[in-house]
C-alpha cells in the first residue's frame, strides 16, 4: 500500500463516517421529541454533510480519476463504503439515536483534535474547522446520556438498553490497521492508541454520571467496516440515499 | 395563507364611536400605525385572533417540513442535500419564532400544538399535498415560499409588535428559500434530460392551483377578513394577494419555458393584471376540512413525534428537578 493509497482510504473513512450519520440524522427530521431537538438534530446533521463533503473533496481530488464529491458518495456501492459501522446503526429510539451519538461524537472530538496537528495541512484544516462544530455535538449528546441515565426509571433502562445494544460497534473507532498504521508515521493520521485513552476516560466519566453501567470490557467487538464489510443495514440506506443518481444515470441536478 | 380562515369570533365591525374609551384609543394606535406591544392593553377578540393566526403560522411551517423531509434523505447530490437540510432547519427555526411571539400573548404552545394534534387549529392546506417527485422540492420552494413571501412582506406591517418582527426575520430567510427552489426548476429545465424537464412541468400542473389557494376564499366569502383589516392583522385581501403572486410568477414561469394548467390565464392590457381561471373551491374545502391526500399522515406523524418522544421530555424535566435541588442543597 502506498502512502497515497493509505491517504485516500483514511478520507474516505472519514468522509463516509460522517455522511452515513448525517443520513440518518435526516431520517429523523420531523420526528424529534421537541422541536429545540428538531433544531439540533438538523444542526448537527448539517455539520456532519459539511465535513463529509470537504473530506469527499479532498479525496476526489488525491485521486484524480474523474469522479467528484458526489459520484463518490452517491456511486459507491456498499463494498465501496468506508463508514464505521456505528454510524449505519438504525435510529431505534431516542436512547438508541443518543447512545449512537455520544459514542462516536466522543471519538470524533478527540480524533479530529489529533488531526488538527496533522502534518497534511489540509487535513489540518479540516479538521480544526470540524471540531469547533464537534464540540457543541459531544456536549449535547453527552447531556442526553445524562439526563436519560439519571432521568425517570424509564429512561434510565432504556439509556442502559441503547448503550448495551451498541457497544459492540464502539471497539472499531479504535482500531488500527495499515493504513491508519502507514499514515501515523508519517505524522499524518491519529494515534488510535491515544484517541482510546481519551475516548475511554471520557464515556466513563460520562456513564457513571448518568447511573449507567459500562459493559464488560471483554465484550464482542464487531469490526469490518473500514474495510467495506458492513452490516445488513447500510444498503438499505445506499438505496435511498443514492436513489435519484442510480435512476437517472448522467443526469444534474 | 399559512392561516387561510382565521376566525375573528366578531360578527360586525365597529365604528370608533361605538367603541369604549380603551377600544378607540387600541384603534386609534392601530390607525396611527403604532405597533401594540404584549403589555399594552388590546381587545379580548384581538387576542385571540391573534393567537389562532400566529398558532396556525407556526403549525404550517412545522408540518411543513414533512413533504419536504419526504425527499431529504433521497436529495440527489451534496449541494442540494445540504441546502434541503438548511431550509427544513430554518422552518422549525420559523416554528419557534412564532410560538416565542405567540407565547407573549399568554398562550401556551404545548396547549396549542394539542389544538393542532385534535385536529381543532389548521394549518395550511398546501401541506396536504404529496410531494411526488424531486422537482416539487423546486417547485414548493418557488410557489409555496413564493406565495407565503407575498402574504408574508405584508404582515411585515401587522399591527402586533412581535409578530411583526417575527415576519421581518422569517421574510429574509424565505427569498432565499424561494431562490433556491427556482434554481432546481431552472437547472432541470435548461440542464436536464427530457425526463427532467417532463418531472418538472409535472410539478408545476400538481402545485398550481393548491398554491393559488393558499391565499384562502375570495374576500366577498372570507367573513372575518374586515375585522382583521381593520386591526391590521391582516393588511390586503386575499384577492389582492392572489392577484399579486400571479402577476409576479407568470414571468418567472415564462423564464422556465413551462405553463400553468389553467386555459383561462392571460396578460389583461386594461386591468395591467393577469386574469386567471376559477379555483376549485370544493376541492380547498375538502382539504380544509382533512380530506386531502395526505391529512391524516402529516397529523399522524406530528402527534407520534410528540407522543413518543413524551418519556424523553419527562427524563429531562425529572432530571432538571433532581439537579436543582441538589444544587440548592
Amino acid at each position: 500500500m502506498t502512502e497515497k493509497q493509505a491517504l485516500f482510504e483514511y478520507l474516505l473513512r472519514l468522509g463516509d463516517s460522517d455522511m452515513i450519520l448525517a443520513q440518518r440524522l435526516c431520517e429523523l427530521v420531523g420526528h424529534a421529541p421537541a422541536l429545540e431537538e428538531e433544531m439540533a438534530i438538523g444542526n448537527v446533521a448539517l455539520d456532519l454533510l459539511g465535513q463529509a463533503r470537504s473530506w469527499l473533496e479532498y479525496a476526489a481530488e488525491l485521486e484524480d480519476a474523474g469522479r467528484d464529491a458526489d459520484a463518490l458518495a452517491f456511486l459507491r456501492n456498499e463494498r465501496e463504503y468506508r463508514n464505521l459501522l456505528i454510524v449505519e446503526q438504525a435510529n431505534g429510539n431516542f436512547a438508541d439515536t443518543m447512545a449512537r451519538q455520544y459514542l462516536f461524537d466522543a471519538w470524533h472530538y478527540y480524533l479530529l483534535q489529533a488531526l488538527k496537528t496533522s502534518a497534511d495541512d489540509r487535513i489540518a484544516a479540516i479538521a480544526a474547522k470540524g471540531l469547533k462544530e464537534v464540540t457543541y455535538h459531544l456536549r449535547r449528546s453527552s447531556a442526553w446520556i445524562k439526563r436519560l441515565g439519571d432521568g425517570t426509571d424509564e429512561s434510565h433502562e432504556k439509556m442502559q438498553a441503547a448503550i448495551d445494544e451498541i457497544w459492540t460497534y464502539s471497539g472499531e473507532m479504535m482500531v488500527a490497521d495499515e493504513a491508519d498504521q502507514l499514515l501515523q508515521a508519517a505524522g499524518i493520521a491519529a494515534d488510535l492508541e491515544q484517541v482510546k485513552q481519551q475516548w475511554q476516560a471520557h464515556v466513563a466519566a460520562t456513564l457513571a454520571e448518568a447511573t449507567l453501567t459500562q459493559p464488560a470490557d471483554d465484550s464482542y467487538m464487531q469490526t469490518g467496516g473500514k474495510q467495506g464489510y458492513h452490516t445488513e443495514q447500510l444498503g438499505f440506506l445506499l438505496a435511498e440515499m443514492q436513489y435519484l443518481p442510480r435512476a437517472y444515470p448522467g443526469a444534474t441536478w | 395563507m399559512y392561516a387561510q380562515l382565521v376566525d375573528t369570533g366578531v360578527k360586525r365591525v365597529k365604528g370608533l364611536d361605538e367603541m369604549s374609551p380603551e377600544e378607540r384609543n387600541f384603534q386609534e394606535k392601530i390607525d396611527a400605525e403604532i405597533k401594540i406591544e404584549p403589555k399594552n392593553w388590546m381587545p379580548e377578540a384581538y387576542r385571540r385572533t391573534l393567537i389562532r393566526q400566529m398558532s396556525q403560522h407556526a403549525h404550517s411551517e412545522i408540518v411543513g417540513m414533512l413533504p419536504e423531509k419526504n425527499w431529504l434523505t433521497r436529495a440527489p447530490n451534496l449541494k442540494r442535500k445540504l441546502q434541503l437540510l438548511a431550509k427544513i432547519q430554518d422552518e422549525a427555526g420559523h416554528g419557534l419564532y412564532l410560538y416565542s411571539a405567540m407565547e407573549t400573548l399568554g398562550a401556551d404552545r404545548d396547549e396549542e400544538v394539542a389544538k393542532l394534534h385534535s385536529g381543532e387549529v389548521k394549518y395550511s392546506s398546501i401541506f396536504n399535498y404529496p410531494t411526488r417527485s424531486w422537482a416539487d422540492m423546486g417547485t414548493v420552494g418557488w410557489l409555496v415560499d413564493g406565495a407565503a413571501i407575498v402574504n408574508q412582506v405584508v404582515l411585515q406591517r401587522t399591527s402586533y409588535g412581535p409578530y411583526s418582527r417575527a415576519m421581518i426575520r422569517i421574510c429574509k430567510e424565505e427569498s432565499f428559500h424561494q431562490r433556491q427552489g427556482y434554481q432546481i426548476l431552472l437547472h432541470m429545465m435548461r440542464e436536464g434530460t427530457e425526463e427532467q424537464k417532463a418531472m418538472v412541468q409535472d410539478s408545476i400542473n400538481r402545485f398550481w392551483w393548491p398554491a393559488l389557494m393558499m391565499f384562502g376564499p375570495h374576500d366577498g366569502d372570507s367573513p372575518n377578513s374586515a375585522q382583521s383589516m381593520q386591526w391590521k392583522i391582516k393588511r390586503m385581501s386575499n384577492d389582492d394577494l392572489r392577484q399579486r403572486f400571479i402577476d409576479q410568477t407568470i414571468p418567472q414561469l415564462e423564464l422556465l419555458g413551462c405553463t400553468v394548467p389553467d386555459p383561462d390565464l392571460k396578460w389583461n392590457e386594461e386591468r395591467g393584471h393577469y386574469d386567471f381561471g376559477e379555483i376549485d373551491w370544493s376541492e380547498f374545502y375538502s382539504v380544509l376540512k382533512g380530506n386531502g391526500p395526505c391529512n391524516r399522515d402529516r397529523l399522524r406523524t406530528r402527534r407520534n413525534a410528540i407522543e413518543n418522544g413524551a418519556w424523553v421530555r419527562e427524563a429531562a424535566r425529572v432530571h432538571a428537578e433532581k439537579h436543582n435541588k441538589a444544587d440548592v442543597a
